[in-house]
């Protein structure tokens, strides 16, 4: 137990802190407020892979890794579509996951915000589309970003959920 | 019957580093089979090609001690029937099932059932074998027949496809009595993409890429062996440096998974100091990977003849850096949890696969290493520069989490020393050379040992530098039958943390 409190405090804080002129920087800042303004409380996330390599998993992972420490800025990722804002989708959509995909967005309240994410999610990527792939999660459920890269960093997956809620105030 | 009896007629070919070719007939199959299992030896990878020119055929990978067999099973035409293996390797079951899926060969095996193929193409369209495929059936979704667990107070628990975290998707059915699992049965090819028909539409030259992603955490492991396979076919030497800075890239990407890991096991079992320290090492190492060979994940740094780029001294000295770090760090976080009782409790006794198990199921990488199997591609069929390097072989015996646990502990620093080594002693030449296409016909395999366990990519050539068929097995094949074992008898709360100490792939394996 001593380790590990020494390790904790030798440690310190590694949460990259907001009043830096760093680009990746002004996206945490932009994001807390835009999730207090459009959701007046914390976003929550519902992730589904439908059908990805699982790199553009590593990097969502990421985003809970201390050093960009989402929950800190009010987004959990949480276990049921019911229970989420938004859905973080990764493809391409394989035939296979159709059904689970489209269940999925079913089960999920409003705002009910898409952001896809990474080159295959954006428009099929390597994969393209064919008798297993139907490519661009767009295909399947309506998307409000898409985030491409391959797989995109961390820092850029934030700035495509910002753009989500920001999209979401002009909605109707 | 001894393996020895099959050598005269092999050829020592360049189908692969330490690899023989032999190709045998119909009558031969299951006896060469038998010895090889007989010989101490392990299936790796097993396909189908069908080919209206040259004919159908099925192939193997296989490893024996100090080589490993690259077999050949040329079918007569009109013969789409072979003789199933899956009573001598017991992960051939479902190798041979996905072969009927996709290439209509069908294995004489009691289970018949689809693998990979759910509702997404007809029962009699094969994806490598049509020309085109017909449209997908108007029922969007199959029934899969589960074997069922019948008796008193008997429940069954369904999970997934879509699972309650960031995970990739597939189907696990769980017969329990309470808490404790009597049964767990998987169903996986959720996110088959059609990775081998979309091979067959790329450049040779380009097909790196998509090995690469095919499981987007061992990209560099896929990709390398795609362009092992490639280079063999055109008997292309690599510079040496190129070797090395492919090595450096293979040893970074088992750092980078194994740290996640590390961490992840220790949140399963309600710790999340773990998981915080172990994710903010890992996000250290991916920043000092960037800076040093451009990507965090380095899916694009392997390419035919050689790197996509080379290292400088800033990037070096960067990788140095973070290399000693973690060097410092990694055994004080392994000292607290050695030392951590809750964490102990978890892990030791938990989804054991005893050695003997471990064998007979074929259980290889760190999940065979952690169950006695000591196989390790980077020693038993080593491409260069592994003979130079001198890797430390790492064995547990126990054969559960305690063991997967401490087996990444012992890797990860046997992989922090290569890297150091490769960093001090780089070969000073190129780091790519030029690449021909292959001539058509010229087919390879190439081996590598990944992160996660012995990655195989089969490639054979076709006109004007196409790709005729590529087929690259993931280690995950081996293990996911395994898993349905560990779980046996544990309780259904310890499954998260049995099923992350293997950590397999889903995209890999349902490609």
């Amino acid at each position: 137990m001593l380790k590990t409190l020494h390790q904790v405090l030798r440690t310190g804080i590694v949460t990259e802190p907001p009043p830096l002129p760093a680009d990746e920087l002004r996206v945490r800042e932009a994001l807390s407020e835009r999730i207090r303004t459009v959701l007046g409380r914390a976003l929550c996330i519902r992730e589904v892979d439908a059908g990805s390599c699982n790199g553009c998993e590593l990097e969502i992972h990421a985003l809970g890794n201390p050093v960009y420490n989402v929950e800190s800025l009010g987004i959990r990722f949480v276990a049921s579509p019911r229970h989420a804002d938004m859905l973080l989708v990764t493809g391409p959509v394989s035939r296979h996951m159709e059904v689970a995909l489209r269940r999925t967005y079913d089960a999920t309240p409003d705002p009910k915000l898409v952001v896809a994410v990474g080159d295959c999610g954006a428009c099929g990527g390597i994969f393209g589309s064919g008798y297993a792939s139907l490519g661009a999660v767009s295909n399947v459920i309506p998307v409000d970003v898409v985030v491409p890269g391959c797989p995109p960093s961390p820092t850029r997956i934030l700035a495509g959920i910002l753009a989500a809620l920001s999209a979401a105030t002009a909605r109707p | 019957m001894s393996l020895t009896r099959w050598m005269p007629r092999a050829e020592i070919t360049k189908a692969a580093a330490a690899c023989t070719a032999l190709t045998v007939e119909a009558a031969d199959w299951r006896d060469l089979a038998q010895d090889i299992a007989a010989g101490g030896g392990r299936l790796l990878a097993l396909w189908g090609t069908r080919r209206a020119d040259a004919g159908d055929s099925l192939h193997a990978v296989a490893i024996v001690p100090s080589r490993a067999l690259f077999v050949t099973l040329p079918l007569p035409a009109g013969v789409t029937h072979f003789a199933g293996i899956d009573d001598v390797f017991p992960a051939a079951g479902r190798m041979q099932r996905a072969i009927f899926d996709l290439t209509g060969l069908r294995a004489t095996a009691a289970d018949t059932r689809p693998w990979l193929r759910h509702a997404a193409w007809p029962a009699d369209a094969f994806p490598l074998d049509a020309g085109s495929m017909p449209p997908p059936p108007e029922q969007p979704v199959d029934h899969y027949a589960f074997v069922r667990v019948e008796g008193d107070g008997v429940h069954e628990i369904p999970v997934g496809p879509v699972h309650a975290g960031i995970i990739e998707p597939g189907h696990f059915r769980f017969s329990v009595v309470g808490e404790k699992v009597l049964r767990l049965e998987e169903r996986l090819g959720y996110v088959h993409k059609g990775i081998e028909r979309r091979f067959t539409e790329l450049p040779i030259l380009e097909g790196h890429r998509l090995a690469a992603r095919v499981s987007g955490d061992s990209g560099v492991a896929f990709s390398w062996a795609y362009c092992e396979a490639l280079e063999r076919m055109t008997g292309t030497r690599l510079p040496r440096r190129a070797a090395w800075l492919r090595a450096l890239a293979l040893e970074l990407e088992r750092v980078a998974n194994h740290l996640g890991d590390l961490g992840a096991l220790g949140n399963d079992a309600g710790f999340a100091f773990g998981l915080s320290q172990f994710m903010r090492l890992k996000e250290r190492l991916l920043r000092a990977t960037e800076q040093a060979l451009g990507q965090r994940y380095l899916l694009d740094f392997v390419v035919p003849g050689g790197t996509r780029s080379d290292l400088s001294p800033a990037g070096a000295t960067a990788i140095a850096q973070c290399i000693e770090q973690l060097a410092v760090e990694v055994p004080v976080l392994r000292g607290i949890y050695d030392e951590h009782t809750g964490l102990r409790d978890r892990f030791a006794e938990a989804g054991t696969v005893a050695p003997e198990l471990a064998a007979w199921l074929g259980l290889v990488g760190p999940a065979g290493r952690a169950s006695a199997q000591p196989l390790d591609l980077r020693l038993d069929a080593p491409v260069m520069p592994y003979p130079e390097l001198g890797v430390h072989r790492c064995v547990c015996e126990k054969g559960d989490v305690l063991a997967r646990v401490n087996l990444r502990f012992d890797e990860l620093a046997e992989s922090l020393r290569l890297i150091r080594q490769i960093l001090r002693d780089l070969p000073v030449d190129e780091h790519a050379v030029a690449m021909a296409p292959p001539p058509a016909g010229a087919s390879a395999v190439g081996l590598i040992e990944g992160w996660r366990g012995p990655v195989v990519v089969g490639l054979a050539a076709g006109p004007d530098g196409s790709i005729r068929r590529c087929h690259p097995q993931d280690p995950s094949w081996h293990n996911w039958p395994a898993l349905e074992h560990a779980i046996i008898g544990n309780i259904v709360p310890d499954f998260p943390l049995i099923n992350k100490s293997f950590n397999l792939s889903y995209s890999g394996h349902d490609l």
